[in-house]
């Protein structure tokens, strides 16, 4: 009886597993696939014969390694610059106690509730008389601010995390609350920071609506943006999009790496955030 | 007690600004590109806001609210908005939930295991879209033979082109990728449950079914609660996925709220409306916070 519990358990999980890669096997599998034999072959688990051609075109051929760098300028910076935004805010609301600290935390949970879809047209105008749509600091602003209410709670939850008795000592030895925070606290937070970086970076490395909506050149498109153009041009070179598909999956799953130990804490500051 | 020596002004005014000091410009990059926007968005819904228009911008009043009224694109996309929010949460949860107890019980392998099954939160939305959309393709993707083959379909078809099974497509692309959300944060809760309880309990003889059922189905409730709720605002305004895979079609079938702002402002270019529409989905998810709020308070009273 035990036995074929046990059996059940490893059996249902292998179900999830399977159910959680099949996509992304497809994904390669046909990234891989000839052309010729991509409409005889078309449900066969794996085909004959593979190709490394959709990958090569894609690389060498096509406007996706371009793509590739704007949506990587454009989520670093944003990664970095929402952190550290973040990390002196999350410090704000971990270690004083301030009237209003109520309010700006009220605020912060309200950015993260209304649907961020109705700001895409007073967006669109306000930046385009700044010279700030299709523009890549444009889109960073853009993220940065969508990002950093999310980011300040996570780093809230990591410096909540340190024992104030830390700075609190470094205070009395002579350091300055800034002088503290830089060389006692920040050094203890990395871990978390890296985290917050990880986080941030997925989240804009995956957004779409305002990159469709800011970005009108293929010069600036980022990768969402250039993907769903060359889907809607050419939509029957199926081995070379699911090529490029496979290279918006590699910085991700780098980062989700990065940020697994992490993921608890982070859905759980986020709440709302997907 | 002798009164506290009053210090300084300066250092007083120090003291009081400095964790202002430190969140300034976070709050004051919010501001901008969050608030302004928002207040200047719902103006917008009171005016004539079209880009391709120069001779636009005038002042409506209730124009766009009185075309709201009639228009029968924006009804269909209410009522898909219900469907899609309360399939999508509900199939999630009930996966989720699955999964993470799956994962509480440890097993040679666990880590790996877990990091599998979470991946797909990873993957980008636009290629979660794009990945299901593929998949549900007959020419290149395997599952409408195999929905044939089962017998749920009558042909081979793209269920994303069929008026009444479209709205699965993106359903199922983000069941599939939400998940590992609801089982992580039940994952969490699960194991934050205190271990001697459930020896207790297996020594007063309760079976495994009495024992989720006392136990961990009272300590997981509030948990589950917060999330669904949190989580079905972010579902109704999630939007990538029916854009990406089936832009709203065919026929509006898949159109919800959220994405019918979008289609207005991204390709009819009609600021106005969009704003309107948003404006509306504001209101509605002000009231379905309020419903909220008045169902916990009732919950309170009912337990004083």
């Amino acid at each position: 009886m035990r036995a074929i519990g046990t059996l059940a358990h490893r059996l249902a999980i292998l179900v999830y597993i399977a159910f959680a890669l099949f996509p992304l096997f497809w994904l390669v599998k046909v990234s891989v696939t000839p052309n010729d034999l991509l409409y005889s072959e078309g449900i066969r688990l794996w085909p004959s014969r593979t190709t490394f051609e959709h990958f090569r075109f894609v690389l060498a051929h096509s406007d996706f390694p371009l793509f590739f760098r704007n949506s990587l300028i454009v989520s670093l910076a944003t990664a970095f610059a929402a952190t550290t935004l973040a990390g002196f805010a999350g410090y704000a609301l971990s270690r004083f106690a301030f009237r209003g600290k109520l309010t700006v935390s009220g605020l912060l949970l309200v950015t993260q509730m209304f649907p961020l879809v109705m700001l895409v047209a007073p967006i669109f105008k306000l930046l385009s008389p700044l010279g700030l749509t299709n523009s890549l600091t444009g889109l960073v602003v853009v993220y940065v601010a969508f990002n950093v209410p999310f980011a300040c709670f996570l780093m809230q939850s990591f410096f909540d995390g340190i024992p104030r008795d830390l700075e609190e000592a470094a205070m009395i030895d002579g350091a300055s609350r800034f002088g503290a925070f830089r060389q006692i606290i920040l050094p203890l937070t990395l871990p978390g920071i890296a985290a917050t970086v990880g986080f941030v970076f997925t989240a804009a490395w995956s957004e779409m609506i305002f990159a469709l909506m800011l970005i009108s050149s293929n010069e600036k498109a980022t990768f969402p943006v250039g993907l769903l153009s060359f889907v809607s041009k050419f939509s029957v070179d199926f081995g070379q999009m699911m090529a490029a598909g496979v290279l918006a999956l590699i910085p991700a799953c780098l980062f989700f790496l990065l940020i697994q130990r992490y993921l608890v804490q982070g859905l759980t500051a986020g709440a709302v955030k997907g | 007690m002798t009164p506290a020596p009053r210090r300084p002004f300066l250092q007083r005014l120090g003291d009081r600004a400095e964790p202002w000091l430190y969140s300034a410009p976070a709050l004051i990059v919010i501001t901008a590109v969050m608030l302004v926007p928002l207040v200047v968005g719902i103006s917008y819904a009171f005016r004539d806001v079209q880009i391709l228009n120069p001779f636009s911008g005038g002042f409506v009043g209730l124009d766009h609210f009185r075309a709201l009224a009639g228009d029968k694109a924006f009804r269909v996309a209410l009522v898909n908005t219900f469907w899609w929010t309360v399939l999508t949460v509900l199939i999630q949860l009930l996966f989720g939930l699955i999964l993470a107890l799956l994962l509480d019980t440890p097993f040679r392998g666990r880590g790996i295991a877990q990091a599998l099954v979470f991946l797909p939160w990873a993957v980008p939305t636009f290629l979660t879209g794009l990945n299901w959309a593929w998949l549900f393709n007959p020419t290149i993707g395997p599952l409408p033979h195999w929905l044939h083959a089962l017998g749920l379909l009558a042909e081979p078809s793209n269920i994303l082109s069929d008026p009444n099974l479209a709205l699965w497509g993106p359903i199922t692309a983000a069941v599939w990728w939400g998940i590992p959300f609801f089982a992580i944060t039940l994952l969490a809760a699960l194991q934050s449950i205190p271990s001697d309880l459930y020896e207790a309990a297996a020594i007063d003889g309760a079976n495994p079914f009495q024992r989720f059922w006392s136990i961990t189905l009272p300590f997981l409730a509030p948990v589950i609660a917060i999330t669904v709720l949190l989580r079905t605002v972010w579902v109704a305004n999630f939007t990538d996925l029916i854009i990406v895979m089936t832009g709203g079609g065919p026929a509006d079938r898949t159109q919800t709220v959220a994405s019918y702002i979008f289609t207005q402002a991204f390709k009819r270019l009609d600021f106005g409306y969009a704003s309107a529409i948003s404006l509306v989905l504001l209101f509605l998810l002000l009231a379905y916070a309020l419903l909220i709020l008045l169902l916990r308070q009732r919950l309170i009273d009912r337990d004083k």
